[in-house]
């Protein structure tokens, strides 16, 4: 097993017919996804690499059997075609899409019905489970397959983590980026929960960042729920408050969502904290179970 | 983007939010035309991206022209000190003449989005004046919090609640509940990230005003909100920063003397602290993006290079859809531009790194490379202290 992406999805793209989507449809399509559609609207039936696109979401639905999308829409439309995703009954809608202003997601994330589909992201580098799906821009040649689930607020940091797993020879269930927007549809809560459900993971990486307190709430569940050891890392130690660090969510307020005080919070609820972003993957060599 | 008080007020009155009447002058004879047509009492109250005016001496009552000449010739054209400005404060370009207003109470409104509910929250307190992260610590009961539900917005019964918490009696009870419902349409339409009133007036007549406003809006919806876009006031941005928005680069100037090039914030980020763990200090936050051209590699290079503190720069990349040989071409271009000044140390990752590793060491250049984060910060630390 894995969580959210793996050898079951069938990815549709919405804005296959961009340049980042037609590019990042065929790195998918290299790595083993099964790409099986993309939704522009008024340009279905046309084709972007042999997948065939349709105008709607529910189309492509209807005639792929897609159950997964992955969103590269321009940031005015993305909450929209996230939307559409949801209207179209997908399990999982992952939008990279970064700058989508903050109120289209509240509004977004409220239409989603309960039980309805996941949204991941926005601004998320997407979710791959190596050897099997990637769903996302993430580099598919620095992952490599075993039972270390990593979760992160960042892109490019994510990649830094995995690469120290790999080259230990610590391989990854599935890597999950949540996105670096204050609001966004999966929480570090809501990927723990999988992860601590998954059969398949033994441990999990959990890099935070400034700004929230999704990092406090995710202790909160890892000193209830999570029997699975954790190796937390959180960026941003030596922002300065006031200031938003490039993610539109990375910003101290008000003396709220310190490096410090996330690092607490994580330390207390018995997370292997590194204060070093170079010891995630040293630590996680010696937190993980048999070693 | 961060708004002048008088910008966010005129904003907010757009939407039925009471302020007082008020006009933005910039020079002592305008101060003193505005006052005189508004009447006196005014106050005259600088205008900077930053609070703690009040106790700084930036916000001074005027009760006649002399005093109101008094005021703008101490305040305007000079640089204001406060407790968010930093010690080198901000010079003072302009100042809001503001009808004086009688004061029965002041009491605390604002509106975020809350990150855990994913909605707007308001929050209110009785103690307006005050910093609301202190009452937060000293008397966290008085601070009330409703959260709105986005497809209907603020509703009335909403409203009522937080004015009786906030022991608005008589017709402040009414104003109170319409000055409310107001600020939550404000908030809604014009995209904010932050409403502020601090403090929310009332009146001895039950009047509800805003007599200060601090507003952010989102820049994500700045497309959408073209005449909040047409208020930026870049004097009161960092140069350097007003340069590296124009490529669409994230940077942000800090104290230290190690100038970072990274791509991706969390990395970026990640790439500061692990040069104050190293025991140097980042002399910046700079982002250039997931997809950055050699075009943007130069800009970044030009920029974080012109801050005359940095005196060693670290790049950290990972290459993943910004491939290293990409990243090594433009660098290497950017350099022989712009001329080797300073030492660089470079981590590369990723994307083609075998290639961009050769064109660096065949460029002739002296370039430091170094394998992973640790090393990459150890090697900066080492140059420092040698030079």
């Amino acid at each position: 097993m894995s969580v959210l992406v793996g050898h079951e999805t069938r990815l549709l793209v919405q804005g296959i017919t961009g340049r980042e989507g037609a590019f990042h449809t065929g790195a998918c399509r290299d790595y083993g996804t099964r790409v099986v559609a993309g939704v522009t609207p008024g340009k279905g039936g046309q084709e972007v690499a042999g997948v065939p696109v349709f105008d709607t979401a529910r189309e492509a639905v209807r005639a792929t059997g897609a159950n997964t999308s992955l969103v590269f829409v321009p940031p005015r439309f993305a909450a929209d075609a996230i939307a559409e995703a949801v209207d179209a009954g997908l399990d999982l809608v992952v939008s990279i899409t970064e700058n989508v202003p903050t109120q289209d997601m509240v509004r977004v994330v409220r239409a989603r019905p309960p039980g309805g589909t996941r949204i991941l992201g926005p601004n998320c580098p997407g979710a791959i489970s190596p050897n099997r799906a990637k769903v996302g821009i993430m580099p598919g040649f620095i992952h490599r397959e075993g039972a270390v689930g990593v979760v992160s607020r960042s892109g490019t940091l994510t990649y830094e983590a995995v690469h120290q797993l790999s080259r230990r020879g610590i391989g990854q269930s599935t890597c999950v980026g949540i996105g670096g927007d204050p609001v966004i549809g999966t929480s570090f809560v809501d990927v723990l929960e999988l992860f601590a459900a998954d059969d398949e993971t033994e441990a999990v990486v959990l890099i935070g960042e400034i700004g929230g307190s999704a990092e406090e709430e995710a202790a909160d569940f890892i000193r209830r729920e999570m029997t699975k050891p954790v190796v937390g890392f959180i960026a941003g130690q030596t922002a300065p408050p006031g200031r938003r660090m490039g993610h539109a969510g990375a910003i101290v307020m008000g003396g709220k969502g310190t490096a410090a005080e996330k690092m607490e919070a994580l330390r207390s609820a018995g997370v292997h904290v590194v204060e070093s972003p170079a010891d995630i993957g040293a630590m996680m060599e010696s937190a993980l179970p048999g070693s | 983007m961060n708004l002048h008080e008088h910008q966010a007020k005129a904003l907010l009155a757009g939407y039925d939010v009471r302020v007082p009447r008020g006009e933005p002058v910039e020079s002592v004879g305008e101060a003193v035309a505005a006052a005189s047509r508004l009447g006196y009492p005014v106050v005259v109250k600088a205008q900077i991206h930053a609070g703690g005016r009040g106790k700084a001496g930036g916000v001074r009552l005027a009760r006649n022209e002399a005093a109101v000449r008094e005021a703008a010739e101490a305040i305007l054209g000079h640089v204001l000190v406060t407790k968010q400005t930093g010690p080198e404060g901000r010079l003072v370009r302009r100042l809001l003449i503001e009808e004086g207003v009688d004061i029965a109470r002041e009491l605390y409104v604002s509106l975020i989005v809350d990150r855990s509910s994913g909605r707007p929250m308001i929050i209110a307190s009785a103690a307006g004046g005050m910093d609301i992260e202190e009452v937060a610590i000293e008397t966290p009961e008085k601070i009330q919090t409703v959260l709105v539900d986005p497809a209907v917005g603020l509703q009335p019964f909403q409203a009522r609640r937080l004015a009786f918490g906030l022991g608005l009696k008589g017709p402040a009870f009414g104003n109170g509940v319409s000055f409310l419902l107001a600020l939550y349409r404000a908030f809604d339409g014009l995209d904010a990230s932050q409403v502020e009133i601090n403090p929310m007036l009332v009146t001895g007549d039950g009047e509800v005003l805003a007599l200060d406003a601090k507003l952010s809006v989102d820049d994500s919806a700045l497309f959408r909100q073209r005449k909040v876009a047409a208020l930026r006031d870049i004097r009161e941005e960092s140069p350097l920063e007003v340069e590296a928005d124009r490529h669409h680069l994230n940077y942000i100037k800090l104290d230290g003397s190690v100038g970072c090039m990274v791509n991706g914030a969390g990395l970026a980020m990640a790439t500061m602290d692990i040069v104050k763990l190293a025991g140097a200090e980042p002399a910046n936050f700079l982002d250039v993006g997931g997809g950055a051209s050699a075009d943007q590699i130069e800009n970044a290079f030009r920029i974080l290079s012109s801050d005359s503190s940095v005196r060693i720069v670290l790049i950290n990349i990972f290459g993943g859809i910004l491939r290293c040989d990409r990243l090594a071409e433009g660098l290497i271009a950017a350099v022989r531009k712009l001329g080797l000044r300073l030492p660089i140390v470079i981590r590369m990752e990723g994307t083609n790194v075998e290639v961009a590793r050769r064109m660096l060491a065949d460029s002739g250049m002296d370039f430091t490379p170094a394998d992973g984060m640790k090393d990459a910060a150890d090697k900066v630390v080492a140059k420092l202290r040698a030079a």
